[in-house]
């Protein structure tokens, strides 16, 4: 494995890590804390889970196209977290809500340091991911 | 050979975090739950409950539950198992939180059929039928009216004694209580005034055979 190789090999690994610690995060509270999730929750977990699982499927052997098959559901899940942290911010009018079952999205469950609720959280994982998967296309190329 | 290393150690140690940090979580839920418990052990029986079982029994089961909740009815057969199974030794004692949309109707007929002394034969014919009359979470009151249709029942008279005011202040209390205890789905089983640890059969079966066992003290 060259030095290129290793750089891509590093930049997958630390994505999956940040869709391992996301999706273990995102389970820790609704499975353990009990905080059923709302519809956008949902959205962005059917974006999220799957990367856990298919990262390291590019990284034994090193495989740089995973990011083809990654990368889109990065970037979906991160247009549902946008949209999830601004109707939080309620800069998305109410009416916008897609939400049901008496779950609502604009509720703050969970907020850290007066700003860092979950959709917050969301957003920067899949921007993260985005960075890392982004960033080894440009390096798989000589 | 160090990168799978590498990943396999990151996994076990996010792995490992997520257990601990659920142990951790759960067991300081438990603690909190059986103190919150004992310290609100008044509002867990009240005199106006319909209980099954002799009153000197060394072990009480309160049951909260729904008569529309599926898993309350796929409980029932079991606690009335736990009963058979030590004679004598066991009273229940039911309390209401109609969480269904409707339910509270459902509820008050109840208590109506036990002012004709058939509260618990009405009750299961309800579990019996519930697949008929609870559709998508929420109660068909005619459907419950026909599943009672020639069980014995005076329907008229339960049409007229479902309305009375002392009905709803009993369902007004147990859900006051519920409240208080923090009951927030259905079933909930308190026995000898302990919750249930976690939720399901053996640990509903453990805390009775404990509760045996101390003689209820």
């Amino acid at each position: 494995m060259n030095t290129a190789q290793h750089g891509t090999w590093n930049r997958l690994f630390l994505a999956w890590l940040v869709a391992a610690v996301s999706t273990l995060g995102a389970l820790f509270f609704s499975e353990v804390m009990r905080l059923p999730p709302c519809e956008l929750c949902w959205w962005q977990r059917i974006c999220m889970f799957p990367l856990m699982l298919l990262l390291p499927l590019g990284l034994f052997p090193l495989d740089p196209r995973v990011v083809r098959y990654t990368l889109p559901l990065a970037l979906a899940g991160w247009g549902f977290a946008l949209f999830h942290w601004l109707l939080v911010l309620g800069l998305v009018p109410a009416s916008a809500q897609p939400c049901r079952r008496g779950i609502p999205c604009g509720e703050v469950g969970i907020q850290w340091l007066g700003f860092l609720n979950l959709p917050l959280m969301s957003l920067l994982a899949f921007s993260l991911i985005i960075a890392l998967l982004a960033s080894t296309r440009q390096k798989v190329s000589p | 050979m160090k990168q799978k290393l590498l990943f396999a150690l990151a996994a076990i140690v996010l792995l490992l975090g997520f257990f601990l940090a659920s142990r951790l979580h759960t067991d300081a839920r438990q603690e909190e739950t059986r103190q919150h418990t004992a310290l609100n052990q008044a509002n867990l029986l009240r005199m106006h409950s319909p209980t099954l079982g002799p009153a000197e029994a060394s072990v009480v089961i309160v049951e909260f539950f729904d008569p529309a909740c599926e898993t309350c009815r796929d409980f029932y057969p079991f606690v009335k198992e736990l009963m058979a199974a030590h004679p004598g030794q066991i009273r229940l004692a039911l309390r209401y939180s109609p969480f269904h949309e409707g339910a509270g109707q459902v509820v008050r007929l109840l208590e109506a059929a036990r002012r004709q002394n058939r509260y618990w034969e009405t009750l299961e014919t309800l579990y019996a039928s519930q697949q008929n009359w609870v559709q998508h979470h929420s109660v068909q009151l005619d459907q419950v009216w026909a599943a009672l249709q020639g069980t014995g029942l005076d329907l008229e008279r339960a049409r007229r004694d479902m309305e009375d005011p002392a009905i709803a202040a009993i369902i007004q209390q147990d859900m006051a209580d519920a409240r208080a205890l923090r009951v927030e789905r259905t079933p909930e089983f308190f026995v000898n005034g302990q919750p249930m640890p976690s939720f399901g059969r053996q640990q509903l079966r453990a805390l009775v055979q404990e509760a045996l066992r101390t003689g209820g003290n």
